[in-house]
Formats: structure tokens, C-alpha cells, sequence
């Protein structure tokens, strides 16, 4: 055992936001300010997870989340093995569950996953014996994500306290909007979800937040705009007739920011559609978008998590 | 528009939007109304240069037809916007809500524009399009609806053809009611109504016609009340022609959905029998219906569930129409009898004038949230004098529309335009029209 802190997850899983409590994640925010520092250093790594094996599951194309773990894992001295959907047997038609008892022999310590389909991160987390993080799972949650945008606002804003947050864009297909809206409502955030109602949940309102269908009154007031990205096969005319109608009444421009509160900040999960969900004479402004500060605070947000997680493994993991 | 002033008066002023029923005048100034009462020019002649004395003749808004097909662009030789226009004119109608089926179908937003400035070019009355709701009306995927509301679209149809999938319809009208547009949509079940020609029934039976049951019509006026329900879209039955979709669309009013619907006037005034020996003047879209259908519309009118009477115009060349019954084209002329037919209802005791009118002038106006279709001060001036009883006979050859396919040759009616104006200008005289 090589982790020193004390627990902080009361589970040996990370698979969403909604089921931390406050504590939790104010101390894995807390733990990721100090890895901001340690990533700003010129010596940036530690042997907190020497001897540990990471495995990145990747079975949905991605290069920024799993790089952002890749990175962390490394950072904090662990083995990290990546698999994609290129490289795995899932190709081959192998199902999921064999390819977990495959990992599982393998003894890794902790597992990335990202999958097409929710609920598989949990699956995979009853079938084998290291810790599971969702890295996404269809359209259900990406809770890393959403530590990180939290991560961001508050070095930003110090506290979430009054403050509103708009989510906009395609909240019906997105698991980082559900994520965020756990988070931010715990941390105690005002949350308005913008979006044609094509892209919402028929009964979004049960998540407790405001829906608003026009740009210019939902960002009324705001402090922070999250933009999500619209997935190119969503374009095409069944949940929006076209990119150049999206962008006219949904993407982020000058004209529909000036609506928020003056000095609103933007941000975007990435990889961005430029004239699609966002005009890039907002997202290139370092004034008002944290867009590459969010890339920044993932890797040290991760780092985190893999500390927060190994120290679970230390008490009462399986694969020591 | 016109700058200039004309004062209408004894006149028997009628407007269903502010219920107002009275002798009076009525003032026009730079192509609006500015004056309008019992007392206008009663007693004096007015110093005005044009003074129309109305000789106790109804002053009402000039009607707007909901649903009209033209053939520009595309096939011009059915009709143009600038005859369809001066049909609607000589028929007491002042805006045509024109349709999108045309080729190319009106799914783009320069095709808005398009309509807009040929209509500037060429027509008499106003024109107002709606836009495609899938793209080439091809039931797949929804149109750019926010652009073309921006373009002046005022709703979103497929005109004569039904969405058959109900996930896409799902979907347009969730997408619609983000920017509070209208969908129109076409009530017959494209599987059901395949191949037929009548209304399914005994007389279609006797004629060995294929023909589609009212079911075919009633099973999507229930499944897109269903899918209103689930969406909260503003939309707008094109038409209804039978019971069972009338007494749908009642029940649905009753639970306060933001639902609507027209009549075609044909369907208020024949029947299934009127197809006669294989008339394919009457072959239209949904077929004629039977009397107890008929019956039922007029009903509908009357007691306002049935919110619009609509033309349908839909001009057909002659080479389509002489043809089996069977291969014949769908659609009839109407622009020119949508005003004797409506009247109709209120000779026969069935309806008040008012309400009669209502269903040509403030209702439409209402729902596609149009400017016009009343005889409020700062209104535009947009009237038709009309002599609600006299009588008239139908002659194919004396009709403004480019084709004749008029399934009412030598029908006596009660009550057409005497003059129409648009914009304080006049469009329309019967008193200045050639003798044929």
C-alpha cells in the first residue's frame, strides 16, 4: 500500500454523480486542488500507484477522456493498459461479461470503462473484483466529467452558492448533462437546462431544474453556459432539421452571451462542432471560455479519483 | 398601398371578431381602417372623393382561405399565384394560405421568399404560405421550421399527405412547439386510403370503385391528438370530412389540447352520391363522404368544433380530370364557391351570418395569427361587399381560376362578392366584369 490519505469514497466504484454525497465530493475537489499544483510543477510524478494496474476500457470512440486518464494514471505511477474498441474482442462479438472475466484475470487494480450503453459501468462493476470508473455510459453518466467542470467553476468562482448554471444543447442524448445536473444541484447551484424539445427529456423537470426552449430567455441572468456537443447522426433531421437552424437558434454566438450575466463563462465538454453549438469568436475568447482549462483540470480531477479509489483498495481490495 | 381615402356607407357592417352587427360606414385611409361605427356618414355625404354607397349590402372582412393549392412553381399550366389570385379575389377572398406541394416543394426558406416576391409581382389578394414539415414532403425528416418561420411561414403542413410515421410526427411536432408553430396536418391513413377513390360504403360498392372506409381518416385524427397530447404542439386538422373525426376532435377540445380544424366546403354541400355516373369533378381528397357525414360537418360548423371553412382549392387541367374515375386526379376549384356555400348554412337556418362568416374571417386569422379578419380601426383594409341573397347559377366558363374543375356546374346558390378590396384598393368588381 502506497496511498497515505484517509478515505474518502465510501465505495470501492466511482459509476455517477447521484450517488456521492456532499462530503465526497467536496473531498475529491479538494484532493484535485492539490494535483493542480502537483501537474503546474515541473516534476509532475508521484509513486502513489506504484505496482498498481490501471486498464482503460475504451468501447466508444474517445481520445480526450481517455488520454486525461492515461495521463493521470501515469502521473501517479501506475501501469496503464489501453483497450478500444478497435483492439478489444468486443469486435469480435465477444459480450461484455466475458470480456470482464478476461480483465479480471488480468488482476488489474482499477478499471476505466466507457461504454455506448448505460448502466454497463455497474454491470462491469458486480462481475469483476477492481474498482470500476465510469468514464461514461450511454446516455446515463460521465461523473469525472462533471467533478472536473465543478472543478473548474469553483477555482473560478470559489463557490457555488447563487450562482446559475446553464446547461444547453443536447440534454436528452447526454450523460454529461445528467451528471452535471446531480453535481451542481448538490453543490447547491441553480441549474437550467436550454434545449429545442426534440433534445429534452419528456419529463426533464423532474430532475429539479428550469427548462427554458429559447436561448435569449434562458440565458438570462446566467453565470456559467455549458454547451454540449450535438453528435453528428443527431443533425441530420430527426431531432434537428439542420447544423445551419441549430446554430441560428441554439449555438453559442456574441449575440445570444450578451443575454447572460456579464461576465458569464462558457464552457464545453469537447470535442467542440465550431458553427454548430458554438461560434469560435466565443470559444477562442480567453476572457469567457474555460474550455481549455477544463482539459487542464480533468487530468488533475482524475488524479484524484485514482487516489480517492486507491485508498478504498488499500483498506478492502481484492487484488493486493 | 393605396394613399388615398375611401368612405363605404349604408352598409350592413358584419365582423364575427368583435361581434359587431350594425348599419354603418367605414373610413380607409393609407390602405387601413380608420374609422368604423353605426354612425359613420350616416347623415352626410362625405367630402371624401370616393364614396362607395353600399345600398344595405354586408361590409365584412375580406375571407381568408386556409387552403389553397396553386401550381407555381412548377406547374404554372394549373394555375399561377396571379390566377388562383384573382379567383380568391372574384370569390370575396382576400388571403390565400397557399400550400407547399409544389414542385419543388416549398421546404427551404428562399422558397419562402420565393412565393412572397412572385406574390408581390403577380397577385391581386395577399398570399401568405405555409412551409413543408418533412423535407420534399417525403415523411422522413422535419424541416428547417425555425428559419422558415423567419422567412414568413405562418405553418407547417405536408398539405394532402399524411406523416405515416408516427415517430417523426412525434418529433416535427415536438421540434414545432419550441418556436410555437402551427402543424397542419392531412388526415388519411396513406395504407388504408391506397388505391381508393370513394368513401367505402355501398354506393362506391355499386360503382365497383376501390374506395377507403372514414376509419381510414378517424384512426390518424385519434392517433395525432394522442401525439398533441404528448407534445403540446399547436396543430391544425386541414380537414375532416366525417362523424367519428369530429366527434375526436370535440373531445379533444374538451380536454383543453391546443387542437383545431377545418371543412372544405364540398364536404359541407355534397355527398358520396353526387359522384353520380363516375364525375370525376367530384373525385377529391378525402372523398365525398356520406349524408350522414355531410350532415354532420354542417353540424360541426354550426355548433364552432369545426373551427374554419376552407376552399381545398386544389385546380386541375382537364387532361387529368377526363380520365376513368379510377386514374383521375384528386381536387376541385373552390375559391369562387367557398362564400355561396358557406352561405348556405345561414339560409338554411343552420348558422347566424356572423357565425357563417366567422369561420372564413377571425377564426383563420386567429390560428395562423394573421393581422386581418376584422373591421377593427388600424386593421388592414382588406373587405368584401357582398349580397348575401342573391341567387346565381354556377357557370364553369364565367370562373377567374385558370382551370374549370368546379363539381358545382349549374348548382344554384344564394349570396357571392359584389366587390372585394385588398389593401383599401379594389380588386374585384362584378359590376365591371365582361358578360360571357
Amino acid at each position: 500500500m502506497t496511498s497515505a490519505g484517509t478515505a474518502i469514497l465510501r465505495t470501492s466504484h466511482l459509476l455517477g454523480i447521484e450517488a456521492l454525497s456532499l462530503d465526497e465530493i467536496v473531498s475529491l475537489l479538494d484532493l484535485a486542488d492539490t494535483y493542480v499544483a502537483l501537474n503546474r510543477a515541473a516534476e509532475k510524478k508521484t509513486a502513489l500507484l506504484k505496482g498498481r494496474t490501471l486498464i482503460n476500457l475504451f468501447l466508444e470512440a474517445s481520445t480526450r477522456t481517455q488520454s486525461s486518464f492515461e495521463l493521470a494514471g501515469k502521473r501517479l505511477g501506475a501501469d496503464v493498459l489501453n483497450m478500444s474498441v478497435r483492439t478489444s474482442s468486443v469486435a469480435k462479438g465477444e459480450t461484455l461479461l466475458d470480456t470482464a472475466a478476461t480483465l479480471n484475470a488480468m488482476r488489474p487494480d482499477i478499471l476505466v470503462v466507457r461504454h455506448p450503453d448505460s448502466g454497463a459501468a455497474e454491470l462491469l462493476a458486480r462481475k469483476l473484483d477492481c474498482s470500476v470508473i465510469n468514464a461514461g455510459d450511454g446516455a446515463h453518466e460521465h461523473p469525472t466529467q462533471a467533478l472536473l467542470d465543478a472543478l473548474t467553476i469553483r477555482r473560478r468562482r470559489g463557490s457555488f452558492e447563487g450562482l446559475t448554471v446553464a446547461i444547453c444543447g443536447d440534454v436528452l442524448h447526454s450523460r454529461v448533462a445528467r451528471s452535471n445536473i446531480h453535481l451542481l444541484a448538490k453543490l447547491g447551484a441553480r441549474v437550467r437546462l436550454i434545449a429545442p424539445r426534440t433534445l429534452l427529456p419528456a419529463d426533464a423537470e423532474r430532475f429539479g431544474v428550469e427548462i427554458f426552449t429559447d436561448m435569449r430567455e434562458g440565458l438570462a441572468g446566467v453565470d456559467i453556459v455549458m454547451m454540449l456537443r450535438l453528435q453528428l447522426e443527431r443533425m441530420a433531421g430527426a431531432f434537428v432539421p439542420s447544423t445551419r437552424e441549430y446554430f441560428r437558434f441554439y449555438g453559442l454566438d456574441r449575440e445570444k452571451l450578451a443575454f447572460a450575466r456579464p461576465g458569464a463563462l462558457v464552457m464545453h465538454p469537447g470535442p467542440m462542432n465550431r458553427g454548430v453549438e458554438i461560434d469560435s469568436a466565443v470559444a477562442d475568447d480567453i476572457a469567457v471560455s474555460l474550455i481549455q482549462e477544463q482539459v487542464e483540470m480533468g487530468v488533475a480531477m482524475r488524479m484524484a479519483v485514482l487516489d480517492a479509489l486507491a485508498r478504498g483498495l488499500a483498506q478492502g481490495g481484492r487484488n493486493r | 398601398m393605396s394613399g388615398k381615402r375611401i368612405a363605404f356607407r349604408n352598409a350592413l357592417l358584419l365582423d364575427p371578431a368583435t361581434d359587431l352587427e350594425v348599419r354603418g360606414g367605414l373610413l380607409v385611409e393609407n390602405g387601413r381602417i380608420a374609422d368604423v361605427g353605426s354612425r359613420l356618414f350616416n347623415d352626410a355625404e362625405p367630402a371624401d372623393p370616393e364614396v362607395i354607397d353600399c345600398k344595405g349590402l354586408v361590409l365584412a372582412p375580406g375571407l381568408i382561405d386556409m387552403r389553397v393549392f396553386t401550381g407555381e412553381p412548377g406547374s404554372e399550366h394549373r394555375e399561377t399565384l396571379e390566377s388562383a389570385s384573382r379567383a380568391a379575389a372574384a370569390g370575396g377572398v382576400t388571403t390565400i394560405v397557399v400550400m407547399p406541394n409544389t414542385d419543388p416543394v416549398i421546404d427551404e426558406p428562399s422558397l419562402v421568399d420565393f412565393i412572397h416576391r412572385r406574390a408581390a409581382a403577380t397577385a391581386s389578394v395577399r398570399v401568405v404560405p405555409m412551409a413543408a414539415l418533412t423535407r420534399h414532403l417525403a415523411g422522413e425528416t422535419m424541416t428547417e421550421i425555425g428559419l422558415l418561420t423567419e422567412a414568413g411561414a405562418v405553418a407547417f403542413t405536408d398539405g394532402d399527405r399524411t406523416i405515416a410515421n408516427a415517430r417523426v410526427l412525434r418529433r416535427a411536432l415536438a421540434y414545432a412547439s419550441t418556436f410555437g408553430a402551427l402543424v397542419v396536418g392531412h388526415a388519411e391513413d396513406p395504407d388504408l386510403s391506397a388505391g381508393a377513390s370513394m368513401t367505402e360504403g355501398e354506393y362506391a360498392m355499386r360503382l365497383g370503385i376501390a374506395a377507403a372506409p372514414t376509419a381510414a381518416e378517424a384512426i390518424i385524427v385519434e392517433r395525432d391528438i394522442r401525439l398533441v397530447e404528448l407534445t403540446g404542439a399547436r396543430y391544425h386538422f386541414g380537414q375532416i370530412s366525417c362523424r367519428a373525426s369530429l366527434d375526436a376532435v370535440a373531445a379533444a377540445k374538451q380536454r383543453g389540447l391546443p387542437i383545431t380544424c377545418s371543412v372544405s366546403a364540398h364536404h359541407l354541400a355534397l355527398n358520396e352520391l353526387d359522384v353520380g355516373s363516375y364525375r370525376t369533378f367530384m373525385k377529391v381528397k378525402p372523398p365525398l363522404r356520406s349524408e350522414a357525414d355531410r350532415a354532420a360537418m354542417v353540424e360541426g360548423v354550426a355548433s364552432g368544433i369545426v373551427d374554419v371553412i376552407v376552399s381545398s382549392h386544389d385546380p386541375q387541367a382537364a387532361d387529368t380530370k377526363r380520365q376513368p374515375f379510377a386514374q383521375a386526379a384528386f381536387g376541385a376549384v373552390g375559391l369562387e364557391t367557398l362564400l355561396p356555400i358557406a352561405l348556405t348554412l345561414h339560409h338554411e337556418g343552420r348558422a347566424s351570418l356572423l357565425h357563417v362568416l366567422k369561420a372564413l374571417t377571425a377564426s383563420p386569422a386567429r390560428i395562423l395569427n394573421l393581422n386581418g379578419g376584422r373591421l377593427a380601426k388600424g386593421a388592414p383594409a382588406d373587405l368584401v361587399l357582398f349580397d348575401p341573397d342573391v341567387p346565381f347559377v354556377v357557370d364553369p366558363a364565367e370562373l377567374h381560376s385558370r382551370a374549370r374543375n368546379t363539381p358545382f356546374e349549374g348548382r344554384k346558390f344564394q349570396g357571392r362578392a359584389r366587390m372585394t378590396f385588398v389593401g383599401g384598393e379594389c380588386v374585384f368588381d362584378r359590376g365591371k366584369e365582361k358578360k360571357s
